[in-house]
């Protein structure tokens, strides 16, 4: 461990709590209909867009038409999205001459980006056009994250509402949200990476013969427009198979750092934005205060466990740090940075290879996505995913103190609560369930790699990060070669595996969604009380404190047999398999 | 329903158009002409050809006159790029590492005799995250130098003084380490010309 490594962890902290409340006054005032700078440029293009999609008079929606509008977009980006992939081999802009995926690995990837998740089953430079990428990638990031974003600020405006159940309009807020937040960080964010070295062409690859007469193919493309919205958006998918770690993807230890920022930015932006929203900003940065502090701890905890050898390291006679499926710019630091800060968003980009990190540094990326995403957690998807565990929160602190549980001013009432509890066992069952099923079946089994208690953890790693929405991975988990797409090799998936995990991936996005959608429609125009002496505040360190216990201990309670049996035995024994 | 239906292809088919085509497209027109180096991939040209690319690690295994890369689990290959994926407790890893070990000490120990299995940087022999990382440790690079140095017959300090030219730290050791970029500092070791 170094100074400056610790510094590095500082100075994110440092800047993402001055950019925080910038921001996310910024999402306030655009999502409030309220002037913004942009909007002298942009204004028509905004009004001709939502003419055309919705009509010049957008009505309000209720919770359920709000959440009807918000399945049938992405019902219909699904099907988009796997046409475009199905139909790769006859569309333009394929200088390589990719054949189009498989069905099963068509659907695990559409499913992956329509749900914000970006886990992969294929390595992007092998299978994926230069077309498939931006029509199709690029795209989806942006218009999934722009769903979380459009619900997660209707599910607020229920919290808020004083009287009426108006949510919003789906359609305006996709587009305002597009148009004045994703859009304009990401042509910030990838003019940054392309000035660093990240590569932007639509040329094919350059062959080279090296200096000692061997060859080379430098695989090129559009990478630093799909980069930069890949890490705003929580999505996270890698232009290449190896995603931050490819230099041409993440050439230097500041590119590293501005990645590892973006990830978390725009859903640490919307604590603030939830402040003002709701009228109390101290109320948002007990939220950000949770999540700061968790991610803090995170790091903690794995960037010294990685600055150590791994048992494999010691066996051979070799000494330092954790190098296996590290570059050498980012070293520990910069490898632990993007691994915490990139599961503790939803985000899955990481800059080195987690299946090679130590039992201890494994489990914090696994144990940032069994939280359920609310470290920052995904665009939107982050901040309602908290909302519903500080109600249960305040409903456990309700029932210790045997008042009738409140927040801001609105009695959480049997409705409430039961759809808080569905919500928050839902997601651990679909992973617990998966995991359990793939390594019963011999379908399942395929897929894993290493041997002895790693090949447990690669499993469950797999259907955490995909039911959880994450996408990051321990790749060594893809099975083999797909045998109908012979000139795709990195189309390595495996009919079991792609199936099961796009059905963890399309229910852990949507029933949450929704539950929290029903929620916000419940507390919708309920009636204040006036808060007196006997009212808990949620604004406290107190409170902060109560929440990060609640959200640890569900967490805990549920997926440590399950840790206990992987990372937890790595850890404590220094045995190869 | 049916409207909802509307305005959601309509939403996706307007959205793709500029998501999809002008979003990039516009990028790769300012990245062309601000950045048109990095944009098409820090190509590295020499005599009229591409010789590789500033960032991307090549294989020197062949040319013992030459700094040797970080291992790779790719084969240097950055067209599918890779990472050996092996666990923390992998008895292949195990078995890897254990060769990587006894190879540099194969390769370096005649030139630098105190060298021993501890002392080899762990960057030395242990594989990627991309299969193709540009750079190596300054740990890695000046006990290279040792070889470097006999094998061409140059002075050591000269072999150590070209490390250090070639040595970025504009990471600080804040956004990471020093490090050697190994295409760069053999590249200026032909320069100097002796063989």
């Amino acid at each position: 461990m170094t100074a400056g490594g610790w510094l590095q962890i500082a100075l994110l902290l440092a800047v993402l709590t001055a950019l925080t409340p910038l921001l996310g006054g910024y999402i306030d005032r655009v999502f409030k209909g309220e002037p913004v700078l942009l909007a002298r440029v942009l204004g028509p293009v905004e009004r001709g867009l939502t003419r055309l999609v919705v009509g010049s008079e957008p009505a309000g929606q209720d919770w359920k038409e709000y959440a009807v509008s918000t399945l049938i977009f992405s019902a219909v980006c699904f099907v988009v999205l796997y046409v475009i992939l199905r139909t790769q081999s006859i569309q333009p802009f394929n200088p390589q001459g990719f054949r189009s995926p498989p069905w099963d690995l068509a659907f695990n990837t559409a499913a992956s980006f329509v749900s914000n998740t970006s886990w992969q089953y294929y390595g992007g430079e092998t299978t994926l056009s230069n077309f498939s990428q931006m029509a199709g990638i690029t795209v989806h990031s942006f218009l999934s994250a722009a769903v979380g974003l459009a619900v997660a600020i209707a599910i607020v405006r229920g919290f808020a509402n004083r009287s009426g159940k108006v949510l919003g309009n789906f359609w305006v807020d996709l587009i305002r949200g597009l148009l004045y937040v994703l859009v304009p960080l990401a042509v910030l964010g990838s003019l940054f990476l392309v000035a660093e070295g990240v590569v932007q062409t639509l040329a094919g690859s350059v062959h080279i013969s090296t200096l000692t007469g061997g060859h080379q193919t430098l695989a090129l493309g559009p990478v630093a427009s799909q980069k930069a919205i890949n890490v705003l958006s929580s999505d996270g998918g890698g232009f290449f198979a190896v995603n931050s770690a490819m230099p041409f993807e993440d050439p230097t230890g500041l590119a590293n750092f501005v990645e590892a920022l973006m990830t978390v930015l725009v859903p640490a932006a919307l604590t603030a934005t939830y402040g003002r929203m709701v009228g109390s900003r101290r109320q948002g940065w007990a939220l950000y205060g949770v999540m700061a502090f968790m991610l803090l701890g995170a790091m903690a905890v794995a960037y010294p466990a990685e600055s150590r050898p791994s048992p494999a390291m010691r066996a051979a006679g070799v000494h330092g740090v954790n190098m296996e499926g590290k570059e050498q710019r980012f070293q520990v630091p910069g490898s632990t940075l993007t691994a915490v800060t990139g599961t503790a968003s939803g985000d899955g980009t990481t800059s080195a290879a987690l299946d090679s990190f130590t039992g201890l540094g494994g489990s914090i990326p696994m144990a940032d996505m069994m939280t359920g995403e609310v470290i920052f957690g995904g665009v939107g998807s982050g901040l309602f995913g908290m909302l519903l565990m500080v109600l249960l929160a305040v409903f456990i602190a309700g029932l210790m103190v045997g008042r009738t549980p409140e927040y801001l001013g609105k009695k959480i009432e049997a409705r409430e609560i039961k759809l808080v509890t569905i919500g928050a066992i839902f997601v651990p069952l679909v992973v617990l369930f998966m995991t359990a099923w793939a390594l019963s079946t011999r379908y399942g089994l395929r897929s894993i790699f290493n041997a002895g208690p790693q090949g447990f953890s690669e499993t469950l790693y797999a259907y955490t990060s995909q039911a959880n929405n994450n996408g990051s991975a321990f790749a060594g988990y893809v099975g083999f070669v797909q045998p109908h797409a012979p000139g795709n090799a990195g189309a390595s998936g495996v009919a079991f595996a792609d199936l099961a995990g796009g059905g963890a991936m399309l229910f852990g996005r949507f029933v949450p969604m929704l539950l929290a959608l029903a929620v916000a429609g419940s507390l919708s125009g309920k009636r204040t009380i006036i808060s007196g002496g006997g009212t808990m505040r949620t604004d406290t360190v107190i409170f902060a404190v109560l929440l990060i216990a609640t959200i640890s201990i569900v967490a805990l309670l549920t997926f440590v047999p399950a840790l206990m049996l992987g990372p937890l035995v790595q850890t404590l024994t220094g045995r190869v398999f | 329903m049916l409207r909802q239906l509307r305005s959601a292809v309509v939403a996706v088919v307007v959205l793709s158009a500029l998501l999809g085509l002008a979003y990039p497209l516009a990028i790769t027109g300012v990245a062309q002409t601000l950045w048109s180096n990095q944009a098409n991939g820090s190509q590295i040209h020499q005599r009229g050809r591409v010789v590789g690319s500033s960032l991307i690690g090549q294989s020197f295994a062949s040319d013992p006159a030459y700094f040797q890369s970080r291992p790779s689990a790719s084969g240097y290959n950055p067209a599918q790029t890779a990472a050996s994926n092996l666990g923390p407790n992998s008895a292949q890893l195990r078995d890897q590492i254990r060769g990587r070990v006894a190879a540099y000490l194969r390769r370096e120990r005649p030139y630098d005799p105190g060298l021993t299995a501890p002392t080899v940087p762990a960057d030395a022999v242990t594989a990627s995250g991309s299969g193709v990382d540009p750079d190596i440790s300054v740990a890695n690079a000046r006990i290279q130098a040792h070889r470097i140095a006999a094998v061409r017959h140059l002075p050591l300090p000269v072999v150590l003084r070209l490390i250090a030219e070639h040595t970025d730290s504009s990471a600080a050791g804040l956004f990471g380490p020093d490090t050697v970029n190994v295409l760069a500092v053999n590249l200026a070791l032909d320069a100097i010309g002796k063989r």
